[in-house]
């Protein structure tokens, strides 16, 4: 592989300003400033310090569970295979993040940033978060590094994940819902922001995704790398090849721009990040980038769901996760440059590939991946049979159970 | 260059009142603007709805959300801005409000709105310093004031970059955290002020957490201007396109307390 100069590597951004082209930057209230400034510059020392890496690294491996397998998915691959012309049919491969401590990816970033608060002398974390997910990974750590903790979720989120909501109460953390607007994801991050300005002396911002305010969107991207990393490795070493395409769902895009950016610039590697559809992209859904356009919110540039006026609309998906009217600026960058390619699936789809995967492969997955599984089921036949699809299995469905079974009008 | 707000602040320690624009409704918010002005408000804030008010506390938030549920557009805040204007051609005005809806159709859009209904300056929240570019260029070009907010945060190494390219005046927020809840020591606030009055070429505001005669009477002994928004906003929300009257009649207490500085 000819190695790409830097000059035209997709994987030098942000620049010094924090943008990823017109993306990205630092759009928050003059109090968060100066904190966002030093965040900035302790990453930065973090970064140039071994002993920073070595801790990250030893937690992913031996709280965490890392590396997490790679696995060829025989089962699907057949099944899939079967709608496809004679040697079509790709090969379906999984990066099993979902076998993770706490179930999902959410927790490789939570270990960086935890790590970083405590560099920083903060003494107090605090969260927002959708599914859940996000404040379960966050209040474990909090629990492990003996730090209070407090979420913010919407107070639909609370009552729509309430398996979740205990599993934060039971690792010693407050969960505080949040009734303003929809009271879902951007309500609940609202409101962390209105905490932060308000106790910026101790507290420590974790954010669940690979957005909000620079340093934010970087330093995630560069926590979550750690998926790409691995898989990239394990990948040539299982088959002596890099995957040909990768595939991940998007709701901030925390877990696609961890497989992803270890790979951009493998030029033979396409990339596919699949936005939540919801009831269809004529209708209600949570697709920024197919039914967006730029806008500022949560302290980026970026697509947002928004009116004419720059009213921001909410989004829906059956995913709690995916349920978010914006998308990290990296992502937004590489639409523009056209280096990713993005579609989106429905609520349906996702539930199909749901039941799809639990069936063919005995793993249930969470329904954020779901959606990454449904991009799979209608790619996977298009292409040549000796192809590499590898899509980011980010989340086991334990936390969907319940939503599933009353979509799927099963009473439990 | 005089201006409607340098020759309002020349004249002493002047009180700042912010209202939402389009709260309870658009046709009620002009009644309660001259109600400001009748009542002794020097400087009209007009705060332009947005659906995620981040710095914002509960009493402005619901604001929020009462404006653009009687369907608020950023058409109708212009139109309340230029009807405003008319009637009242001394009378500064700013709008206030977050980076999204001021930046939608482009920065030299809304800074020609602005400049085109009368509007003296802009406050967006969420725009710092650092991101100049995305407002600060298009508002200067349209002779807006682009007025930024420093903060008990921004220390002596950031206050230059908040003063360049800030005109109008400097608003500072006296607490670090959203608007209307706590209240800051009174020393607090002399210092910051003494702090920042020894930099600023242009006048210092204080504002956050005002909510009494006594505070803006204290605040009024130091600063050039204090703001009191959300116990303004609170009346709006107790009584609805009826809040002209007790807006005017709280306005009359402050005003009488910060010009009794003068
Ligand atoms: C399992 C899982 N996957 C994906 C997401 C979406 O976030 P991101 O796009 O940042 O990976 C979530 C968010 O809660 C999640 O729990």
């Amino acid at each position: 592989m000819t190695a790409i100069p830097t000059a035209n590597s997709y994987r030098n951004q942000p620049d010094e300003r924090g943008h990823f082209g017109q993306f990205g930057g630092r759009y928050v209230a003059e109090t968060l400033m100066p904190l966002i400034l030093e965040l900035e510059r302790e990453y930065g020392k973090a970064k140039a310090d071994p002993s920073f890496k070595a801790e990250f690294d030893d937690l992913l491996e031996h709280y965490v569970g890392r590396p997490s397998p790679l696995y060829f998915a025989p089962r699907l691959t057949e099944e899939l295979a079967k709608s496809a012309q004679p040697g079509m049919g790709a090969q379906v491969w999984f990066k099993r993040d979902e076998l993770n401590h706490t179930g999902a990816h959410k927790i490789n970033n939570c270990i960086g940033q935890i790590l970083l608060a405590i560099r920083m002398g903060k003494t107090r974390i605090i969260a927002e978060t959708g599914a859940g997910q996000h404040g379960v990974a966050t209040a474990t750590v909090c629990a492990r590094f003996g730090l209070p903790c407090t979420v913010f979720m919407g107070a639909t989120d609370v009552a729509r994940q309430a398996p979740n909501v205990f599993r934060m109460k039971l690792l010693g953390a407050e969960v505080r819902p949040v009734t303003a607007g929809a009271a879902t994801l951007k309500d609940a991050m609202n409101e962390a922001l209105r905490d932060w300005v308000a106790n910026v002396h101790d507290t420590f911002y974790i954010i669940g995704t690979a957005a909000g305010p620079h340093p934010y969107p970087e330093l995630v991207r560069d926590f979550q790398s750690v998926i790409g990393k691995e898989a990239r490795a394990q990948m040539l070493s299982r088959t002596g090849r890099l995957p040909d395409l990768l595939v991940a769902a998007i709701g901030g895009g925390s877990n696609a721009i961890g497989l992803f950016h270890p790979f951009l610039d493998d030029p033979s590697v396409k990339m596919l990040g699949v936005e939540a559809a919801g009831h269809g992209l004529d209708k209600e859904h949570a697709a920024s980038l197919a039914g967006g356009r730029p806008g500022i919110l949560h302290g980026n540039k970026t697509y947002l769901l928004q009116d004419d006026d720059g009213q921001i609309v909410e989004g829906h998906s059956i995913s709690a996760g995916l349920d978010y009217p914006g998308i990290g600026p990296e992502h937004a960058w590489l639409k523009e440059t056209g280096r990713v390619d993005y579609t989106s699936v429905t609520d349906t789809e996702a539930l199909d590939a749901f039941q799809l995967l639990c069936r063919t492969e005995g793993i249930i997955p969470a329904l954020e991946p779901a959606h990454a599984i449904a991009a799979v089921k209608k790619v996977a036949p298009t292409l040549p049979k000796d192809t590499i699809v590898l899509a980011n299995l980010c989340g086991r469905g334990d936390k969907d159970i319940f939503s599933v079974a009353e979509h799927l009008g099963v009473t439990l | 260059m005089t201006t409607r707000l340098s020759s309002t602040f020349a004249n002493g320690p002047a009180l700042v009142t912010f209202i939402t624009g389009g709260d309870p409704t658009p046709d009620a918010t002009g009644a309660i603007l001259d109600a400001l002005v009748e009542g002794g408000a020097d400087v009209i804030e007009l705060g332009m709805p947005f659906t995620d008010p981040m710095a914002d506390g509960p009493a402005i938030q619901a604001a929020n959300l009462r404006s653009l549920g009687a369907g608020t557009t950023t058409a109708d805040i212009f139109r309340i801005a230029a009807a405003f204007r008319a009637r009242h051609p001394e009378v500064p005005l700013v709008l206030m409000g977050y980076a999204n809806p001021m930046i939608t159709r482009g920065p030299e859009w809304f800074a020609g709105e602005c400049a085109k209904a009368g509007v003296d300056g802009v406050i967006c929240v969420d725009i710092p310093p650092e991101e100049d570019p995305e407002l600060g260029p298009a508002l200067r070009a349209a002779g807006v004031s682009l007025i930024r907010l420093a903060t008990p945060t921004t220390d002596a190494a950031r206050l230059p970059a908040v003063l360049e390219g800030s005109s109008g005046f400097l608003y500072y927020v006296s607490v670090a955290g959203i608007t209307g809840l706590q209240q800051a020591a009174q020393t607090s606030i002399d210092e910051a002020v003494a702090r920042l009055k020894d930099k600023a070429t242009i006048p210092v505001a204080v504002g956050f957490g005002v909510r009494t005669p006594e505070q803006a009477a204290a605040i009024a002994k130091v600063a050039d201007g204090v703001v009191v928004g959300s116990a303004l906003v609170d009346l709006v929300g107790k009584h609805g396109a009826a809040a002209a009257g007790p807006v005017g009649e709280l306005t009359r207490a402050l005003a009488q307390a910060v010009h009794s500085a003068r």
